[in-house]
């Protein structure tokens, strides 16, 4: 017996998978060759099927012979940081509640352990211009992709994510050029918009994002937002200067490299920054497009942790939308079935290997990613009104 | 007592350390790197077949026997082996045997159903960076609860489809009939399952054909290694675990649990009894009542991609939708890569098909699947042209542009060194849709006209059709 709370988690899914399902001339047409291609079975004459001769039968114990198994509990000497995202009006912001990360005692989901005292949350993607977004997800905001602020609305109210991550593409001098000024009009609106904490980035722009985020971090000033991101080759001094008196938290990125990673977190406290205001991202692979590397960076950065490394001890985000790079997800092709649902599947899949390789916060693109990692999280920290069904299924039979 | 990986002194103490070479290494101690690498096999070393050597060669043996043990499943070139695991870690050591994926079949289907969805299975195909992705077996469910029916699918699917099979009944009446016919005992199959109920009729089967068999003890870790322990002492060796697949609530978290208890038992603390492989159920979902057929394959396809992280070593799947499979498969394919395999491509001029003085020139980084994911829609696209590979340290395109090591300083070094001024009459690059934001700066230092070429080298071809305009 399923109880609502499920039903409603699968039904709602499939709308979000659904909903805006086209169909597609293209899609059903049947070509004459097709129709040739109908299954000829092959019914083979039945003959005597040759017999064995059946073995002596083995001696066996009368009784199951009784072994207790014992938890393989480990114990570490080191933790991740807990880093505090958003701030209330008591707090010095406007947030309706303060998002928690970190803290991880042991490694992902080793619940038996412990349980680690904070959950994994999920912001969604929001730009602040019109761009050319995968059809699966853009049809999801089209309507809302003039106006960030509404855009960030419907992923809270629609959607329920727990953050929003405004993307500030249009700063990027071959884009709009947006001065730091007027983008930071935006950080404004979209944070008046909805209560829930943000994360600010820039448009990649390794001159111009500093800028960027110094004006964002000032109009944003005491929201304890997440600044997206620093890296080593650009001024992230200023950026860090910013946070600091603002009160901001900032991506420390660097490429797949967990030497770098470790370098960079280094500058970052050298300058004074506390460790409880940075989050890493070392680079989150497309399922396909070098997510392997992704998964042991992930695996060791928590072991280092764990271990007591404390350039490795801040959470680590993963841009699981990045998913969407793959061909495999937004490409149009008969042969892989629709993409209506397998683009969502790709980012799900990669946003989830990701969770279970130690990522605490994600970026996320299309809705059904949310909904499915909001369930799977409540499940593995049990906080789900749905009790353990621990009669198994049957499903030799039960399968339809 | 925890296990730790074996060291290369102390399996180089065993050999006969003459570096004799019949091996076709160097030395002994070459044979022994390779060894714990598992790219070499112990029997290559011929003189350890001495008898003198025995005692050594036992204790090698038993050094190198992997904590989670390798079990074939099947005959011949399409058996395949499951577990084999060292590690708990991909970074430590390149995870071996990737996870099999078996699909159902149900008794219940009439014949020609059956025929058809064999042969769908055993055909499932799909290539990606020059790997085949394929499903491995097929499991068959006694679905009819009829002994005589289920013993006659066994034998329709073995004379229909080459794969192994898995036969999947708690009566081990059916599984007795199922087995007793000739051809499908040859297949070597996979029983499955002995319970806490039925451990001694099942058991015994295993025994008296010896074959492979799977412990379910759902959510209770003590009777699994109890039947573990008790079938062991009968004589049943080669085992697979199944502590059960529930998705719901808390039963997740349960799951979960189990899959890493398991695994870490047997690898860090040499628990013999939970040293076997995990065979975990995804196609459960499909048990629902009135299973919607997309949302079913989404769940499935998902919760098979989690059950692959953590440590399941054969999967038994219901769907046969490709946008479900393919994203599990590619997964699967990940995690399985060599861990320290190059990252990257070397950098310099590559010439594809045959380019001549007006050919077009193009630009991609060194990352590996960039350049062969380029590369092959540059040679299925039948089209000639040079190909310029920077080196961006090994990072994709979208990545090096971000990162600042693709930059147009970098172009321009490539163009020069490459020589690829030489082959052409024109001044014109194709730069990656991605790179886009560098194309005035690449115009500015190199004098090149720079065209920006599409975000997905698929469309390389249809770009050239378009915009190529022979110089």
């Amino acid at each position: 017996m399923k109880s609502d709370e499920l039903s409603f988690f699968s039904k709602k899914l499939l709308e979000l998978l659904k909903e805006f399902k086209e169909i597609e001339i293209d899609n059903v047409e049947i070509n004459a060759d097709e129709l040739t291609l109908i299954v000829q079975p092959i019914v083979q004459a039945i003959k005597p099927l040759e017999t064995i001769s059946v073995p002596p039968l083995p001696k066996l114990p009368e009784e199951l012979i009784k072994v207790e198994f014992v938890p393989p509990i480990e114990t570490y000497q080191g933790h991740v940081v807990e880093v505090k995202i958003g701030a209330t009006k008591s707090e010095g912001g406007s947030r309706g509640k303060v998002i928690k990360i970190g803290g991880d005692k042991t490694l992902p989901f080793y619940s038996f352990e412990q349980i680690n005292p904070n959950k994994p949350v999920f912001a969604m993607d929001v730009f602040d211009m019109p761009l050319t977004l995968p059809k699966p997800v853009k049809q999801h905001f089209q309507e809302v992709m003039e106006d960030p602020a509404e855009w960030a609305k419907k992923c809270v109210e629609d959607y329920h994510a727990d953050m929003v991550s405004l993307n500030l593409i249009s700063t990027d001098p071959s884009i709009k050029d947006t001065s730091p000024k007027e983008a930071s009009k935006v950080v404004e609106k979209v944070l008046q918009a909805v209560d829930v904490p943000i994360i600010i980035g820039g448009s990649g722009n390794k001159q111009k994002d500093p800028l960027v985020l110094e004006a964002a971090a000032e109009v944003a000033h005491g929201e304890r937002c997440i600044l997206n991101s620093v890296s080593s080759d650009m001024d992230y001094k200023r950026v860090v200067k910013a946070a600091k008196e603002h009160g901001h938290i900032v991506i420390s990125f660097s490429p797949m490299d967990i030497n770098n990673q470790k370098k960079l977190n280094r500058l970052l406290l050298d300058e004074g920054l506390p460790k409880e205001q940075i989050i890493m991202d070392p680079t989150t692979g497309a399922l396909g497009y070098g997510i392997e590397y992704s998964i042991s960076l992930l695996e060791r950065i928590r072991l280092g942790a764990l271990l007591g490394d404390p350039e490795l001890q801040m959470p680590v985000l993963s841009a699981s939308s990045n998913a969407w790079g793959a061909r495999e997800a937004w490409m149009k092709s008969e042969e892989l079935g629709p993409r209506e649902y397998r683009g969502p599947l790709w980012e799900t899949i990669t946003a989830l290997t990701m969770l279970f390789s130690g990522a605490e916060i994600f970026m996320i693109s299309h809705p059904a990613t949310l909904a499915v990692l909001k369930q799977i999280v409540r499940d593995l920290y049990s906080e789900s009104e749905v009790e353990s069904e621990q009669k198994p299924i049957d499903w030799i039979i039960g399968v339809k | 007592m925890t296990h730790e990986r074996v060291s290369l002194l102390e399996v180089y103490k065993y050999l006969p350390q003459t570096n004799c070479g019949k091996c076709g290494e160097v030395s002994c101690m070459a044979f022994a790197s390779k060894l714990i690498e598992r790219k070499i096999t112990l029997d290559k070393c011929t003189p350890l077949k001495e008898p003198k050597y025995k005692e050594k060669l036992n204790k090698l043996i038993e050094l190198i026997t992997p904590p989670v043990k390798e079990i074939i499943i099947g005959v011949g070139d399409k058996a395949v082996k499951v577990g084999g695991k060292e590690v708990m870690y991909r970074h430590e050591l390149t995870f071996h045997n990737p996870t099999a994926i078996a699909i159902d079949v149900s008794d219940k289907m009439d014949d020609e159903k059956i025929i058809e969805r064999c042969k769908l299975i055993e055909s499932f195909q799909v290539t990606r960076i020059g790997q085949q992705l394929k499903l491995d077996m097929v499991a068959i469910r006694c679905a009819s609860q009829s002994i005589e029916r289920f013993a006659e699918v066994a034998s329709l699917v073995v004379k229909n489809c080459s794969l192994p099979i898995i036969l999947c009944s708690f009566d081990p009446e059916a599984l007795r009939e199922a087995i007793e016919q000739k051809i499908v005992l040859e297949r070597n199959p996979l029983l499955y399952a002995a319970t806490e109920k039925n451990w001694k009729e099942v058991g015994m089967l295993a025994k008296q054909y010896k074959l492979p068999v799977t412990i379910f003890s759902p959510n209770d870790l003590s009777m699994m290694k109890s039947l573990v322990h008790t079938l062991r002492r009968m004589g049943v060796e080669d085992l697979l675990l199944d502590p059960g697949f529930f998705y719901e609530g808390k039963g997740l978290m349960d799951t979960i649990n189990n899959l890493t208890m398991i695994r870490r038992s047997a690898i860090r603390k040499g628990d013999k009894d939970l040293g076997y492989p995990i065979l975990m159920v995804p196609a459960v979902v499909w048990a629902e009542e009135n299973p919607d057929p997309i949302l079913s394959s989404y769940k499935e396809a998902y919760f098979a991609s989690i059950l692959l992280n953590r440590y399941a070593d054969l999967l038994i799947m219901h769907t046969l939708e490709k946008w479900a499979l393919l994203p599990v498969l590619t997964l699967r394919q990940a995690i399985y890569t060599d861990p320290i395999k190059p990252v990257s491509v070397e950098p310099g001029l590559r010439i594809i098909g045959q380019p001549n003085e007006k050919s077009p020139v193009l630009i991609t980084t060194n990352f590996a699947l960039t350049y062969y994911t380029v590369e092959s829609d540059i040679e299925s696209g039948k089209i000639s042209c040079y190909l310029l590979v920077l080196d961006t340290g090994g990072l994709s395109v979208q990545s090096s542009v971000a990162g600042g090591q693709f930059t147009a300083a970098g172009v321009r070094d490539l163009i020069l060194s490459s020589g690829v001024e030489s082959k052409v009459k024109h001044k014109k690059l194709i730069i990656p849709g991605l790179a886009a934001r560098l194309r005035g700066d690449i115009e500015d230092l190199t004098k090149w006209e720079v065209m920006v070429g599409p975000m997905d080298s698929s469309e390389i071809k249809s770009f050239l059709e378009k915009y190529w305009k022979t110089p």
